[in-house]
């Protein structure tokens, strides 16, 4: 018996690697990741819009409280990387946490399979690798950036620290940093998922709860994983050896 | 038949990538777990220092098995081999 290549996919009823294309000046676009990443912008922008529209010294009301939380939180993380010049890059770890975090969250929490598209379905833009390649690839702009302008070309003496012998592996890390940063984002929402349709198909009710909670959790742990991380790249690439 | 075999052996390579993947990662947890519980049973008083520092380095070690995840899944869905 000859079963076609792509069987599985029928059989297990899911969509990997199908996609509602957008043609745009000849480029091919995933429509779903991008719906799905406005709505988590417009969320976020909103959220935060509220909770400085009425801005009072002594914190009033849910949304000033809430953000304030939210940048509280932030700003340990950064500073627990960075150090004593964390304040410059508070909003870029801000953004990159609370995009990744509602992200993973919409995705687990908002019954996108109601909502029908022509192909593909709407899920969490991070379960799609251009996204969060994409954010890793800012991630590896922004540290050398930081180290460009902290420390001029003399940035570059890394990579020939402790030994010149070491350069080949300082150049790979600059590699594998972004590598490794958008495949666990990516790996960790994508398995998440992927548990949750097969279960969900051998069992349709009550099983898969323990699992989409499960999901839930490392939906914010990834968040912080990937923001600890940038921070840290941050931090590695603007402090003073000497 | 070729693709029948490349499909056949895509979908063994992905089994085996993750179990594969999964017994580093599967060693390193447990002793990262252990260590911690003896931890916070010296010191009871540091326990949500303690989580927090382990559940961040198993999310680390996760990781590594979702590589091999990652691997399995390009096999079986994105699989450059078969037509």
């Amino acid at each position: 018996m000859i079963i076609p290549s792509n069987a599985l996919i029928q059989i297990a009823d899911l969509e990997v690697g199908k996609h509602f294309y957008w043609e745009i000046f000849g480029y091919s676009l995933h429509g779903q990741v991008f719906l799905v990443s406005w709505l988590v912008i417009f969320l976020v922008i909103g959220a935060s819009i509220l909770g400085t529209s009425t801005i009072t010294e002594v914190p009033r009301g849910l949304w000033q409280n809430t953000m304030e939380a939210v940048v509280e939180y932030v700003q340990n993380i950064t500073k627990s990387q960075i150090g004593k010049d964390f304040k410059e890059w508070v909003p870029f770890i801000g953004s990159l946490f609370l995009f990744i975090f509602v992200s993973n969250w919409l995705g687990a929490l908002v019954p996108w399979k109601l909502i029908h598209l022509p192909e593909g379905e709407l899920a969490a833009p991070t379960n799609d690798i251009n996204t969060t390649i994409s954010l890793a690839l800012l991630t590896s702009a922004t540290y050398f950036y930081g180290g460009l302008k902290k420390k001029g070309f003399s940035y570059f003496g890394k990579y020939i620290q402790p030994t010149p012998i070491l350069l080949p592996i300082n150049i790979l890390e600059d590699f594998t940093k972004p590598l490794s940063l958008s495949f666990r984002l990516f790996g960790n929402i994508l398995a998440d998922e992927l548990t949750i349709s097969v279960l969900t198909l051998l069992v349709p009710i009550i099983i898969p709860l323990p699992i989409m909670i499960l999901g839930l959790f490392a939906g914010s742990i990834q968040a912080l994983i990937f923001a600890t991380l940038a921070a840290a790249y941050i931090g590695e690439s603007v402090e003073g050896h000497h | 038949m070729t693709d029948s075999i490349v499909s056949a052996a895509s979908v063994i390579a992905a089994g085996i990538a993750v179990g594969l993947a999964a017994i580093g990662p599967g060693i390193g947890q447990g002793n990262a777990a252990g260590q911690a519980v003896e931890g916070i049973a010296r010191q009871p008083e540091v326990e949500d220092k303690i989580r927090g520092t382990l559940l961040l380095s198993l999310a680390f070690m996760e990781a590594l098995t979702i590589y091999g995840l990652v691997v399995a899944l390009s096999l079986i869905f994105a699989n450059p081999f078969t037509s």
